[in-house]
């Protein structure tokens, strides 16, 4: 018998979503059966980070929904149906397609709807909102036949939606009724800092522009007519004037909304019928609608609470806010206008480098009220921890604007917060939480943000989550060593840094420079593959042959039967027939297990070590150089076959892929490095679970950067757009020589970002904006490597003396009588244990 | 009945590195730690992956005692005794060797029962 209830949630948009992961995480979710509506055709997505469907992101991408998650969970979804009624009599939720729902509970996410203002000509053609990825659809499609847009709205989403024109190649204008930008949240000296900078960047700004009349236009589409008789052409116009919240459903059924629309809910997001909710953007609380994510995602957690039984309750939300709006960053907090009864304020305000800052403080300076960045807002969650815990400022409250010419900067010292702090405010993590996660364990900033999510969401709080986790260690008693291993106190940053200032060549210098004792497998293999980043020298070179580990010291892979694996480099995986033949052929003389691999390769198993130079030398003979599968170092960049055959290829994407691997082989590196272009966004080459990722667009070369497959995969972060090939190079240049420089020992690419202090902001400022200084030096350091690549099977087939080593016996030419092989399925393999035990009765028997 | 047995020239070695040689149906691992002028030998067979290997491991040292690290799965045996650090019920066969006008002999006594036997202890380059 089925004693469970049903809960029924109107829209899956972000709120909704949010409250469905809410509620199946928490002990209530036994008790219901929950069915969800959904308008759309797609499952919830991120909407705050719409405007990236034109820089390189596709729907998938967005979604905010973990594969399999309806199904794991038993939620019963209507994809593209609309509820249309609720009978509150008979509890039942009628849906547009005729789908009937009994409900003992039900949410109501339905959220909000754009505001057109009523202007005539509103209904044109090619007059669009933004909300939906139905809508960026219509905006790319009337973009293609368009060469002018404008936004009507300079408000955060307005601003978001210039953006997205922009990135569509048109001529963007934004017009503005009030006289600033984002007027909600910037004071006059703010808003006119934000428009110095959003014009800067090649998009018109028209303040105080009443639209009365949209009409025919002369050169363009439409002709705008404000009230002060100017005018202004356009192809598209784009209405991002405010949010209005849906509650034509709730009206529809008798519940309570206020005189300007939304829901009305209680403490614990209750309408006025108690057995429905409402949530986000739909709902009016204390007479406020919540157009941010963040309130939205409280309430949901008010209503799972309540639906476990458990204490909660909504009591209005801090709209803080910090983004980055077209590159620029700006940020609001609190009392940003200085309402409040004698609040004084400070200002201040570098033209030279546009940079905005201004303190709301109270009248006896103890207690922050509010604040506006542009420019640069890197003090936001300092600012933010003193206004929402109410801290008391320091004497000079200014200092916390000033920049900080000399000395540290003014933080505020992770100790000062209460334990009930937000820290992460994406996934409401407190201070509290954070250190309880540290003391069962996580000392590291990755394992920090995997285990409770904080940092993870737009990763503005990381710099005090890693100050917080810094704090609470010392505090613990941790010392956590960042040495490398006992015979050098330093991390691998500091040794590489070593190498290069003091330049030195060789392992024993650094040890009788730096270290003790004689070196240990993980500080040699590090140092080796330093020495080999920064010089480049060959490898099997007497001084660094016992640097190199496992796989390198033979330049082949190692098996678990002691036998090698060949790989010869197949540069973006594009083969000649005769080279395929000349593979088969070594493979077969030498009676090789053959496989393709990942990387669009072919691997040969089962080589003897002193097999290794003979099958090299017939290889090299062939044309085929060493692939590096051994190193840690570049091993493939997989490619699709690009624009050359494929119907849909936008770009030569094997010809790309072929001139970064012939670029980047031989480049040694903390970890593996692996590349893929892909000629169009199908993306078959995989391109973002690589280290290194690359996307043809009809406009340029899009790059991913820090993916991985493995263990742990990891979506790349897109971190350019449309480049062209010229500075695609530059980037991946400097990427990976800034990487080879700071990563830690065997730490991939993925794992370098995550721990990375800043994440992506900060490599871009690194590598785009060149903050600090060292493109070129990244760069001539990639071309040093370049210039000194050597095949380093050709070399050693050169050397008498390295050639020496590759024998099993130092004083015998036997072969090792360990090593036995099978057939199975045509080819070798290792003999396991028994079989091996067997072959040997039957030796011993003869 | 412990005879020495001359293996190889000193040349034949590798510096900071190792060797295998090949004695009495033996397979021996032979390590060259350039920096303190010792050599060092000891059984060849990893007995964790169960392949000749431990010749190709990385040397150095933990606590100031030599060591090799398997190039298989990175466990430790200590050069002098063959003991595994991070298991001490495993261990390998530890050989004596010496060097003598300019060749490498190592001798095939028994291998050893006791962890730290002291006979043991590893000749030093003159």
């Amino acid at each position: 018998m089925n004693m469970k209830q049903t809960l029924v949630v109107i829209g899956n948009g972000m709120v909704g979503q949010n409250f469905l992961a809410g509620l199946v995480a928490s002990n209530a979710k036994d008790r219901y059966r929950i069915v969800t509506f959904c308008e759309e055709p797609r499952a919830a997505y991120d909407r705050v980070h719409l405007s990236e469907y034109f820089s390189g992101k596709t729907a998938a991408d967005l979604s905010l929904v973990e594969d399999g998650f309806f199904a794991e969970h038993g939620i019963e979804i209507y994809l593209g149906d609309k509820a249309a009624s609720i009978d509150r009599e008979r509890k039942q939720v009628t849906s547009a397609k005729g789908v009937i729902v009994d409900y003992d509970k039900l949410v109501l996410a339905t959220g909000s709807y754009p505001f057109v203002p009523p202007v005539p000509g509103h209904e044109r053609p090619q007059c669009l909102v933004y909300r939906t990825i139905e809508d960026l659809e219509a905006m790319k499609t009337a973009a293609a036949k368009s060469k002018v847009g404008v936004v009507i709205g300079g408000g955060l989403l307005g601003l978001e939606a210039a953006k997205a024109l922009k990135d569509l190649g048109l001529e963007t204008h934004v017009v503005e009724f009030a006289p600033r930008l984002m007027a909600v949240q910037l004071d006059d000296g703010g808003g006119a800092m934000l428009k110095r900078k959003i014009e800067a960047l090649d998009v018109k700004v028209h303040l105080n522009k009443n639209t009365t009349l949209i009409d025919d236009g002369a050169e363009c589409l439409h002709k705008m007519n404000f009230a002060d008789g100017e005018t202004l052409e356009t192809d598209i116009v784009l209405f991002s004037a405010g949010i209005r919240p849906r509650d034509d459903i709730a009206r529809g059924c008798g519940l309570e909304v206020g005189p300007r629309g939304g829901i009305v809910i209680d403490n614990q997001c209750r309408t006025s019928d108690a057995d429905i909710y409402a949530i986000g953007e739909c709902a009016l609380w204390n007479g406020q609608i919540f157009g941010l994510v963040a309130p939205g995602y409280a309430m949901a957690r008010t209503v799972v609470a309540d639906l476990a039984g458990e204490a909660g309750s909504f009591t209005g939300a801090d709209m803080s806010t910090k983004l980055k709006l077209m590159g620029v960053d700006v940020a609001s907090i609190g009392d940003a206008h200085a309402k409040t009864q004698g609040a004084m304020v400070y200002t201040y305000q570098n033209g030279a480098s546009e940079i905005y800052k201004r303190l709301v403080v109270s009248q006896d300076q103890k207690r922050l009220l509010g604040a506006v960045l542009v420019g640069e807002a890197s003090a936001y969650s300092t600012l933010l921890q003193y206004c929402l815990n109410g801290i008391e400022l320091p004497e000079h409250p200014d200092s916390l604007i000033l920049p900080q010419l000399a000395g540290e900067p003014v933080g505020l010292g992770p100790d000062a917060l209460p334990a009930s702090a937000q820290i992460c405010s994406c996934y409401d993590v407190s201070k509290g939480q954070i250190c309880g996660a540290i003391e069962a364990g996580c000392t590291t900033l990755g394992g920090l943000k995997a285990e409770t999510k904080a940092g993870t969401g737009c990763g503005g709080c990381s710099a005090l989550l890693k100050s917080v986790l810094d704090c609470e260690l010392t505090k613990l008693g941790v010392e956590v060593s960042t040495d490398i291993c006992e015979h050098f106190p330093h991390t691998r940053q500091d040794l590489y840094n070593l190498v290069m200032v003091e330049e030195i060549k060789t392992f024993d210098e650094l040890l009788d420079k730096h270290g003790k004792g004689l070196g240990c497998e993980v500080c040699k293999q590090a140092v080796g593959s330093i020495l080999a980043s920064h010089w480049n020298d060959y490898i099997l070179k007497t001084e660094h042959i016992g640097l190199q580990d496992t796989n390198d010291i033979f330049l082949a892979n190692m098996q678990k039967d002691g036998t090698y694996s060949v790989v010869p480099r197949v540069a973006g995986g594009e083969i000649t027939p005769d080279m395929l033949i000349a593979i088969g052929q070594v493979g077969k003389k030498y009676q090789l297990y053959t496989k393709i691999t990942g990387g669009q390769r072919v691997d040969l198993f089962g080589a003897r070590v002193e097999q290794l130079p003979a099958i090299w030398q017939e290889l090299i003979d062939a044309g085929f150089e060493s692939g590096h599968a051994y190193g840690k170092s570049l091993r493939t960049v997989k490619s699709c076959v690009g624009s050359t055959w494929c119907r849909f290829g936008v770009d030569d994407s094997v010809g790309l892929a072929i001139e970064l691997e012939n670029r980047y082989k031989g480049l040694r590196a903390p970890h593996k490095i692996k590349f893929g272009v892909s000629g169009c966004t199908r993306e078959c080459a995989e391109a973002q679970g690589k280290d290194i990722g690359v996307i043809a667009t009809e406009n340029g070369w899009n790059l991913y950067v820090c993916g991985n497959g493995g263990m742990k995969p990891r979506h790349a972060d897109l971190f350019a757009t449309n480049l062209d090939k010229e500075t695609l190079i530059k980037y991946i240049d400097r990427v990976l020589i800034f990487y080879v420089r700071t990563a830690n020992r065997m730490q991939r690419t993925s794992v370098w970002m995550e721990n990375m202090e800043g994440g992506l902001d900060y490599l871009k400022s690194v590598v785009i904006e060149d903050r600090l200084g060292i493109g070129a030096q990244l760069e001539g350091q990639m071309q040093h490597v370049i210039d000194t690549y050597q095949c380093e099977w050709k070399t050693t087939l050169a050397d008498e003396q390295r050639l020496k080593r590759f024998r099993h016996f130092v004083n015998s030419d036997q072969a090792d009588d360990n090593v036995v092989f099978v057939e199975e399925r045509g080819q070798v393999r290792p003999a396991n244990a028994q079989e091996r035990k067997h072959f040997k009765l039957i030796e011993e028997a003869a | 009945m412990n005879t020495w047995i001359e293996v190889c020239d000193i040349d034949d070695l590798q510096a900071d590195s190792g060797v295998c040689a090949l004695l009495k149906g033996k397979q021996i691992a032979i390590f060259y730690l350039q920096r303190r002028q010792e050599v060092y030998a000891i059984g060849n067979f990893d007995p964790f992956s169960e392949a000749n290997v431990l010749s190709r491991g990385m040397i150095g040292d933990i606590g100031g005692e030599p060591m090799v690290a398997s190039p298989m799965y990175k466990q430790h045996f200590s050069l002098r005794t063959g003991v595994c650090f991070e298991d001490a019920g495993v261990s390998v066969p530890a050989y004596p060797v010496r060097l003598e006008n300019g060749r490498v002999a190592v001798m095939l006594a028994s291998p050893p029962v006791q962890q730290k036997s002291p006979s043991l202890a590893v000749c030093e380059m003159e």
